[in-house]
């Protein structure tokens, strides 16, 4: 089996990461040779390795077929509406500040639909880890034309070749004050599985974003192949930049793509400013959200 | 005690919501009477007029709106020129003197005025200005019993200024019933009753 | 169970609706509020915003009523009571997720400050026009609580029972003020916690393994667990199963469907509260809400001074609409009146209520401002003819 085939093939029974996953809800829905169940496979390795209690770890998804993820996995899951599982994630997380919330969902939900929930969930510093599944397309609704559709390729609202400019996720996630930005495509599984723990690991807004194949309609309307030929391409055409500078890592139809892990910083969460500045405001008339307090 | 229909009218900045409010607040709170008062939002709050409404009654207040005054309270020429008219005849029009030049009423309206920005400022701040003329308020309608408007006045004015409000309010209030006095003394000269605004 | 001291402003005050529901929210512990300005509603996430830190909660203004309609969701999954606070242009871009309040059995209160539309239409004047917004908005079938409250007390009072309806029947209830309500100023007398009830949420006493996020035990109600407690649950706006699963079948929809909408239903009698003012003898009865009711109380008081058999009928809850005791009331009285700040919504329930056994006369004012009580009266004594 070539390594390309090798990383497709994910979600199966007596895999070591069944555990994280909703063994009665296996079959899962996504075609052969999609990208989205590789991912899943690194988010349960990561999971597995970053030694949270998974009672406390929340998954939080869209709608779109990246938006599943959240149904397959065995922890508190949210499929919530189309562009807005971001904002859920924000009371979610509010609400309850001892969880490890986690945002799943696709590029067209995260970047069309919900680009302005991103936008200020990442200013604020909302304490989430968001994982966008880049297939450049909407999967769900048939291959219509996704806000990371490369320009030149073709697709069911495009049907002569896009001709309008898609966005450069990291640079958006750095712009907007993102602390941790990487992108991989599945090829990249172990190098997934690394910037997931770390991301679950981060406190305040990390974003991942995973160029993944979506063999069924990207590709088969543009003549890319299928999940393997789409893979082999993500492994000859993508350069590791740790560090890059955002603004240069924009991604053309077939072209290069820069992968690596882009930004990495502190800044302080949108719940630890508030009791900060509550403190400060309050003295000790005021009473730290979300953190346990010994009676005295 | 029927139904009394009040309006304030003025600047921002001038603290005519506050003075409302506080008129509002001693009849509620203190004098267990019903109050509403309906602020000036929309069109007619444009610019920088100001305006609020107050009714008062011994019973539940329905339509909450005022329609004809009993008394109109006003401390800028606009609002005296926008709101004189819809003085009941015989209602009252209180004034400040140094900002309103009252012209036609309607018939009956008693009019008094009061330097009260003069007031304001010889008490060491300006910005006192509506709590001289909540006090004028009390002292010539003796609508509110004294002690209701104090008690109003203490809890809403910033703390740390409750001395300073406390005398301009008394001001305005001895103000207001040395004028009434002395009509009533004129008038009984004169062979006239004096309306009275007995509630 | 009694109010948690720690939100009960006890007291009398003189505050507007907008801030006595604030209190009502805050005493009913709502401990979660995310909102995006807007008039005539901004006074109540203002309070909200300068109450909470040290009552201990939170509030985020949020980057629009979308996110706000459902980060609210989040934080009951998170365990909080919640609240968004909006009007009528908000209140339409929430719509999406009124629907996922609904299928996911989310408890949950909107609070719409109504004011004079379509569109931006008047933003600081009063109207009762999202009374069918609210009712049939959202895509699909649902069944939602609405209460409209007619003073600043009211609004503290209603907004307790609002998030306790909220909890016992896990649905979205509407708080359906308007401009007036919210704006004006009256005394709202706040009494201590331990006079206060609130309905805490149901939490299941059954253990992960044994629980099922849409299992109704025999009541309509599920009973709820939050995220972080071990129960791995899912939740889907898709049609789903007991499980929470999503189950795609004309099978599942049904029954889920079904059980959506006869919480409410087969609840009727439980949610009945109608005021009603000399009804017994009434040939003449006005139907009315919110601010309207307090102008038809002028008009019915001024029409009974002159003899005329009229009553009055109002509406606190007015979904799920009263249908029952307007057809009851129909047995007697010859007319009805329905005057409200639009031009003519609940009227057509009062209709169907009543199927022909009366004549139903709608009273319609586009808004901006409240009926006179002239012309409700003038109504009457045209129908005591
Ligand atoms: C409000 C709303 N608009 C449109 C849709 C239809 N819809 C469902 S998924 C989707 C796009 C999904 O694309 P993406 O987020 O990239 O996810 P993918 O399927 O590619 O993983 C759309 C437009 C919807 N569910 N809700
Ligand atoms: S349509 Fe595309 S994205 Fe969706 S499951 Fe199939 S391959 Fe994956
Ligand atoms: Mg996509």
């Amino acid at each position: 089996m070539s390594t390309e085939q090798a990383v497709l093939d994910g979600l199966e029974i007596d895999n070591p990461v069944m555990p994280y996953l909703r063994k009665d809800r296996i079959p899962h829905i996504w075609c052969p040779g999609c990208g989205i169940g590789t991912t899943v496979n690194c988010f349960a390795r990561a999971l597995g390795e970053s030694g949270l209690d998974l009672d406390k770890v929340a998954v939080v998804s869209g709608i779109g077929c990246t938006g599943r993820v959240a149904g397959y996995m065995n922890l508190d899951s949210f499929h919530t509406t189309h562009g807005r599982p971001i904002p859920f994630a924000t009371g979610l997380k509010l609400a309850n500040p001892e969880l490890k919330v986690v945002v799943y969902s696709g590029d067209g939900d995260l970047f069309a639909i919900g680009g302005n929930h991103f936008f200020h969930a990442a200013r604020r510093n909302m304490d989430l880890m968001v994982v966008c599944i880049n297939n450049h397309t909407y999967g769900m609704t048939g291959g219509q034309l996704a806000p990371t559709t490369p320009m030149g390729a073709t697709q069911t609202t495009m049907p002569y070749g896009n001709f309008e400019q898609p966005f450069n996720l990291p640079f958006i996630a750095d712009a907007c004050g993102a602390v941790y930005v990487a992108r991989w495509t599945v090829y990249h599984v172990k190098q997934i599985t690394r910037a997931m723990k770390e991301g679950l690991s981060k406190r305040g807004f990390a974003f991942i974003e995973i160029i993944s194949p979506c063999p069924t309609l990207y590709s088969r309307r543009n003549r890319l192949g299928d999940g393997v030929d789409m893979v082999k391409y993500y492994k000859e055409k993508s350069v590791i930049k740790n560090g890059a500078n955002t603004k240069e890592v924009d991604l053309s139809f077939q072209g290069e793509i820069t992968v690596g892990k882009f930004v990495d910083r502190e800044r302080t969460t949108w719940l630890d400013g508030m009791n900060d500045h509550f403190s400060k405001v309050f003295g000790s008339k005021f009473k730290k959200y979300g953190v346990h307090h010994v009676e005295d | 005690m029927s139904k009394i229909d009040i309006r304030v009218g003025g600047l921002g900045g001038q603290g005519v919501i506050l003075c409302a409010s506080i008129i509002g607040k001693a009849a509620a709170i203190h004098d267990n009477k019903h109050a509403t008062l309906i602020q000036s939002f929309g069109p007619e709050a444009r610019g920088s007029a100001c305006s609020a409404q107050v009714m008062i009654d011994d019973h539940p207040i329905g339509y909450p709106y005022v329609k004809s005054l009993d008394v109109l309270v006003v401390m800028s020429r606009d609002a005296y020129k926008q709101f004189v008219t819809q003085l009941k005849p015989g209602g009252i029009l209180l004034y400040e003197e140094e900002l309103v030049t009252p012209g036609a009423m309607p018939p009956g309206v008693s009019a008094y005025a009061i330097p009260a920005t003069r007031f304001a400022e010889q008490l060491g701040r300006r910005l006192v200005l509506n709590i001289v003329m909540v006090g004028f308020f009390a002292g010539v309608t003796g609508l509110l019993s004294e002690q209701a408007v104090e008690k109003a006045v203490l809890s809403s004015v910033p703390k740390g200024t409750e001395d300073l409000n406390l005398r301009a309010y008394r001001k305005g209030f001895e103000y207001g019933r040395e004028q009434v006095e002395s009509r009533r003394l004129e008038s009984a000269a004169n062979g006239q009753t004096q309306q009275s605004f007995a509630i | 169970m009694k109010a948690d001291p720690s939100g009960v402003l006890v007291g009398t005050h003189f505050i507007d609706g907008d801030h006595a529901a604030c209190e009502g929210a805050l005493a009913a512990g709502c401990r979660f509020v995310a909102g995006y300005p807007i008039t005539p509603s901004t006074e109540v996430v203002e309070r909200f915003a300068a109450r909470i830190p040290l009552v201990g909660g939170v509030f985020i203004q949020l980057e629009d009523e979308i996110a706000s309609s459902i980060a609210i969701q989040g934080a009951v999954w998170g365990g909080k009571k919640v609240m968004t606070v909006t009007s009528g242009p908000g209140l339409s871009l929430m719509m999406e997720h009124i629907g996922l309040a609904a299928i996911t059995e989310c408890p949950c209160v909107f609070v719409d400050v109504q004011r004079g539309g379509p569109s931006t239409g008047l933003p600081t004047l009063p109207a009762q026009a999202d009374m069918m917004q609210v009712k049939w908005g959202s895509h699909g079938d649902y069944e939602p609580i609405a209460l409209s409250p007619n003073s600043p007390q009211e609004c503290f009072d209603l907004m307790i029972k609002a998030f306790n309806l909220a909890e016992m029947y896990r649905v979205p209830v509407f708080f359906m003020m308007d401009e007036v309500v919210g704006h004006m100023t009256e005394r709202v007398v706040i009494p201590p916690a331990d006079q206060i009830e609130v309905v805490e949420r149901r939490w299941t006493a059954k253990k992960p393994a044994e629980y099922r996020p849409y299992e109704t035990n025999g009541n309509m109600v599920p009973d709820m667990v939050k995220a972080g407690d071990g129960y791995r649950i899912h939740i889907t706006g898709l049609t789903h199963d007991e499980r929470g699963y999503p189950s795609m079948t004309p099978a599942t929809q049904d029954k889920l469907v079904r059980r959506l909408l006869n919480k409410i239903r087969l609840n009727a009698d439980k949610l009945l509260d109608v005021r009603e003012e000399h009804t017994e003898d009434a040939d003449v009865t006005v139907i009315s809400f919110g601010i309207t009711s307090r102008v038809a109380t002028a008009a019915v008081d001024d029409a009974r001074a002159q003899g005329l058999k009229v009553g009055h009928a109002r509406l606190v809850i007015t979904w799920p609409f009263p249908a029952a005791r307007i057809a009851a009331l129909a047995e007697r009285t010859k007319v009805f009146l329905v005057p409200e700040l639009n031009m003519g919504q609940m009227v057509q329930e009062v209709e169907r209520a009543v199927a022909g056994r009366a004549k139903v006369v709608s009273i319609p004012h586009a808004g901006g401002t409240v009926h006179e009580p002239e012309t409700i009266l003038a109504k009457i004594m045209e129908a005591a003819r």
